[in-house]
């Protein structure tokens, strides 16, 4: 296997500034397929800033990034998606006042093709392609273990399961990689606990995963893989165990919790 | 008669009104991120109150300056009294909400107003007492009245008292805070409601000034004077940025030119097709390219938004 | 799935039937019950709000699914109508057939709204709804000033004498025997236009319920999410308004077959806030809604017209207050008060509904789904 084959996003010297402010510089990474690679920092380190450029949202400044191969540059989000990075959101960004069934078909949007003529004639196409929609949308509720009916508003899910749909939305695109903005916030300790076999489970049906986490016994037991972001620079990356020691890690947490 | 020059004195007269209106609803949409639809109501309801105590006191043998000092106080007062009201019952209450609600009671608060001066005073245009001396000067080739000229010092005086107001004393300075972070703002002591209230109350005493300018100049006031004249001043805001005070005075003198420049050459530009009558369609054009191009405005910073 | 009894579902769905065919006869029966009740003018007064309820449920689509606030809809009523008489009117001596023109003004109407959506739709919502405000200004003023140096619109004095709208042979701008009953002009229209009412709500129905429907109320709920999830958020948002742009213009073209004349007075401000009021008030996105805002909306004005004259004249002597002001007095408080009391409008919208009583679907199947990502 060839190293570039082996490598499913990389970054090289991507840097993004908000007027004076460099919330990414000269980032480089890459990510291989299949791992799980975590992203932590303290607080307004760009760690979503990097998840924004990515998924298009942003427009990175410097660098370029290519994924699955391919260099994106200006590209609008829905072109990200399209070539397969699916994302979730750390301030949660669902569709309040859709059901969770809803939320997870929307997923399904760039995968199906049913349009104006189809949904007006409800022809055979369209009706098996709605069927199936449903239906995938179904198993992956059930998939990232959401046990409120399906019908419920988004916004009247707990805050663990609209964390949990924001993840089967995301699953609903088809993605290579998928990117978690601190999907842990907010949860207890059985919550994370499940929430740490799900991404394994979602790992080994051969999704790669970006974690952002500051939740360090989740990144410790999951990741194959940690970079660390501080002031916007890539300070260090390896295994979790190493960046643990690392005593610029440890500086940047000035003692605190990766210590 | 220089009809180039003429057009800019026309433009810049026409611009100052503006630019007052476009500073009401860049003040209110710098702090609350809104756009006050109901603006553009209350400086036709400066006019007609203006209007009523001009016509109350013309008896009283005051002298001409007097009688529009009190029917400026009033009317400035009226229309403070509304702008806290509109904010209080329309805005407040919705501050929470999805921004297309409080968009909606705005649209509410003007068909009430509109229809509410219909009924106080009617449908019918009426004229607006000349009060200031309106003898005319020759300025190198163009037209001049003093009517117009005092709207141009007027406004910038006004202009320049409100800058310091903003950029001088503690008040402006609460009021820079809520704009640039409410909660942050709240946080530090900042009473948020009272800022909010203010700003409103001084948006809308500026739209009482503009109102009475629009009446002096053309000597007509209507109930339904003031949607278009708002829509172009927010027009004008937007063009120079919206949320920006000096963007807004630019905007306001850029907007007056542009119309009164278009206005005046439009039939030779279109060889006599289009006339002057197609004068209110540059500022929608203007909008409109405007938001295309630059959506920040000419001096507006691009914010993203944040994801 | 709750388990219901056999006979209590075949129940449910033989009242379902009657309520139907209660319905349609109502609607059937409808125009000769107000002609003898009410008056002939009342029953125009029904065709008016049909033509509405169609234009409300055209802007439901831009507004109430896309989340877009088009304050200047009416515009494309406008290109839709002046489409139709200028194609069918002595204005310039054309009078080509209904089947030709009304399509064509609905066409027109879609270009215009493609026209401006494709720079616009890119613009937070509030902007949207100016430049859309300013962009019906624009239609009205050119409609005002077209007719010189070269007349083409007419101007302010509009255009008259418009062709009825005619299939085949059969004109609906005169009265007919049919099957022994005498039908007036007024109420053939009424037919044809519940018939294009109903088609309007069916292809809306439809919608909602589709892929692309979908697409429409995440745009609304989140953009920036819907853009994440891989929505090509402005091609859909054009769609919607595309869609509504259609609506518009093909009710445009009936308005102006119907009334035999049209002027851009028809076509202000205060027409393009009226439909908004309707969608909103009735309930964004919530079809019947929208039909309830329609029909109160018009209906309630001409009550309070032919109503609120003689009650003042009966308590005070004379008209106080001009009830055409008063009319709109009462528009401007509901608004208000309607977003500030509830704001998802008079009847809530299925999802509302469904908050309520959340509990009617789906007991779960197996628990062991397996995901398969190269599907
Ligand atoms: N749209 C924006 N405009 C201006 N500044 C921004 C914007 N988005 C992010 N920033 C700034 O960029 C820096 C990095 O922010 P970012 O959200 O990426 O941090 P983070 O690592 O995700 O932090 P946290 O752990 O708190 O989520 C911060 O200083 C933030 O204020
Ligand atoms: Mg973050």
């Amino acid at each position: 296997m060839t190293a570039a084959n082996n490598v499913l996003l990389d970054l090289s010297g991507v840097g993004k500034r908000f007027g004076g402010l460099a919330a990414l510089s000269d980032v480089s990474l890459h990510i291989r397929r299949g791992e799980i690679y975590g992203l932590i920092g303290p607080n307004g380190a760009g760690k979503t800033t990097l998840f924004n450029v990515v998924t298009g949202l942003y427009q990175m400044d410097d660098g370029q990034f290519t994924f699955d191969g391919i260099a994106y540059d200006r590209c609008k989000p829905h072109v990200l998606a399209q070539a397969g990075i699916a994302r979730t959101f750390q301030n949660i960004r669902l569709f309040a006042n859709m059901s969770a069934l809803e939320n997870v078909m929307v997923g399904r949007h760039l995968r199906t093709r049913a349009g104006i003529w189809g949904a007006l004639t409800r022809n055979a196409g369209a009706r098996a392609e709605e069927r199936a929609i449903v239906k995938r949308a179904r198993d992956l509720l059930h998939y990232v273990g959401i046990a409120s009916p399906h019908q419920t508003l988004a916004k009247h899910l707990s805050y663990g399961e609209q964390r949990r749909l924001e993840i089967a939305r995301a699953l609903a695109t088809d993605p290579k990689l998928l990117a978690l903005d601190e999907p842990a916030a907010g949860m207890n300790a059985t919550e994370t606990e499940s929430l740490k076999a799900l991404l394994q489970t979602i790992r080994a049906s051969g999704v790669t995963v970006l974690l952002i986490e500051h939740d360090v016994k989740l990144i410790l037991g999951l990741c194959d893989r940690v970079a660390v972001l501080d002031y916007g620079r890539k300070i260090a990356e390896g295994v979790p165990e190493e960046v643990r020691r690392n005593p610029a890690v440890i500086a940047a947490y000035l003692g605190g919790e990766a210590a | 008669m220089d009809i180039l020059l003429q057009q800019i004195v026309n433009g810049l007269v026409q611009g100052s009104v503006y630019a007052l209106v476009a500073l009401g609803y860049t003040m209110v949409y710098g702090i609350l991120g809104l756009i006050n639809f109901a603006h553009g109501e209350v400086v036709m309801v400066g006019a007609m109150v203006a209007l009523t105590m001009t016509q109350l006191l013309a008896a009283s043998g005051l002298p001409p300056l007097v009688i529009l000092l009190i029917a400026l106080m009033t009317s400035a007062g009226v229309c403070m009294a509304l702008g806290y009201g509109i904010e209080r019952i329309a805005y407040r209450p919705l501050r929470n909400a999805p921004r297309l609600a409080p968009l909606i009671t705005a649209i509410g608060v003007s068909i009430v107003l509109q229809n509410l001066a219909m009924m106080f005073w009617g449908r019918e245009y009426h004229a607006f007492p000349a009060l200031l001396p309106h003898s005319t000067h020759m300025l190198a080739g163009a037209v001049i009245n003093d009517v117009q000229i005092i709207i141009v010092l007027v406004a910038l005086a006004v202009m320049a008292c409100l800058l310091l107001l903003v950029h001088r004393t503690r008040l402006g300075r609460a009021m820079r805070a809520v704009a640039e972070n409410p909660s942050a703002a709240a946080l530090m002591g900042v009473n948020i409601n009272g800022v909010i209230s203010v700003t409103f109350m001084l948006g809308s005493a500026l739209a009482a000034v503009a109102g009475i300018m629009v009446s002096a100049n053309y000597g007509i006031v209507h109930y339904y004077m003031g949607a278009i004249l708002g829509l172009k001043a927010f027009t004008a805001a937007v063009l120079g940025g919206i949320g920006n005070l000096r963007g807004a005075m630019l905007g306001g003198l850029l907007l007056g030119l542009i119309e009164s420049l278009g206005a005046g050459y439009i039939g030779d530009l279109s060889g006599g097709f289009f006339g002057s009558n197609y004068q209110d369609v540059f500022a929608f054009f203007v909008l409109i390219i405007v938001l295309i191009f630059r959506p920040s405005g000419l001096m507006g910073e691009r914010v993203a938004e944040r994801a | 799935m709750r388990n219901v009894p056999d006979s209590l579902l075949r129940h449910d769905k033989r009242h379902a039937w009657i309520a139907f065919a209660a319905l349609a006869i109502m609607l059937l029966a409808l125009p000769f019950a107000t002609d003898a009740l009410l008056g002939r003018g009342w029953v125009r007064i029904v065709d008016f709000a049909l033509l509405y309820i169609m234009l409300a449920l055209g802007l439901n689509i831009v507004v109430g699914y896309a989340g877009l606030l088009d304050l200047g809809y009416i515009a494309f009523f406008a290109v839709g109508a002046y489409c139709y008489a200028l194609l069918g009117s002595p204005q310039f001596g054309l009078h080509w057939p209904f089947w030709i023109v009304l399509p064509l003004g609905a066409l027109l109407a879609c270009v215009f709204g493609v026209l401006l959506g494709a720079p616009t739709l890119k613009l937070r919502g509030d902007y949207l709804a100016i430049v859309t405000l300013g962009f019906g200004e624009i239609i009205r003023i050119f409609l005002n000033n077209l007719n010189a140096p070269v007349n083409i619109t007419n101007g302010p004095q509009g255009i008259s004498m418009i062709d009825p709208v005619r299939i085949g042979g059969f004109s609906l701008g005169s009265t007919h025997e049919l099957f022994g009953l005498t039908f007036p002009s007024v109420h053939l229209y009424y037919y044809l236009f519940l018939c294009v009412t109903l088609l309007v709500i069916f292809v809306s129905l439809r919608l909602e319920d589709s892929r692309i429907g979908r697409a429409w109320m995440a745009i609304r709920e989140d953009e920036v999410a819907a853009e994440a999830m891989g929505i090509n958020t402005r091609n859909i948002k054009l769609l919607a308004f595309a869609m509504g742009a259609t609506f518009g213009g093909a009710a445009g073209g009936l308005f102006a077959g119907f009334q035999g004349f049209i002027s851009p007075e028809s076509f202000g401000l205060t027409e393009s806030v009226m439909i908004v009021c309707m969608v909103v008030l009735g309930g964004m996105g919530n079809i019947r809604g929208v039909v309830l805002g329609g029909v109160l909306l018009v209906l309630l004005p001409e009550a309070l017209r032919h109503g609120a004259g003689p009650a003042q004249h009966a308590l005070f002597g004379k008209t106080l207050i001009d009830p055409e002001s008063l009319r709109m007095l009462l528009f401007g408080l509901a608004l208000i008060v309607v977003m500030l009391v509830r704001p998802a409008g008079l009847w809530p919208s299925t999802q509302r509904r469904r908050e309520l009583s959340p509990d009617e679907d789906v007991v779960h199947q197996e628990q062991d789904t397996v995901y398969d990502s190269s599907k």
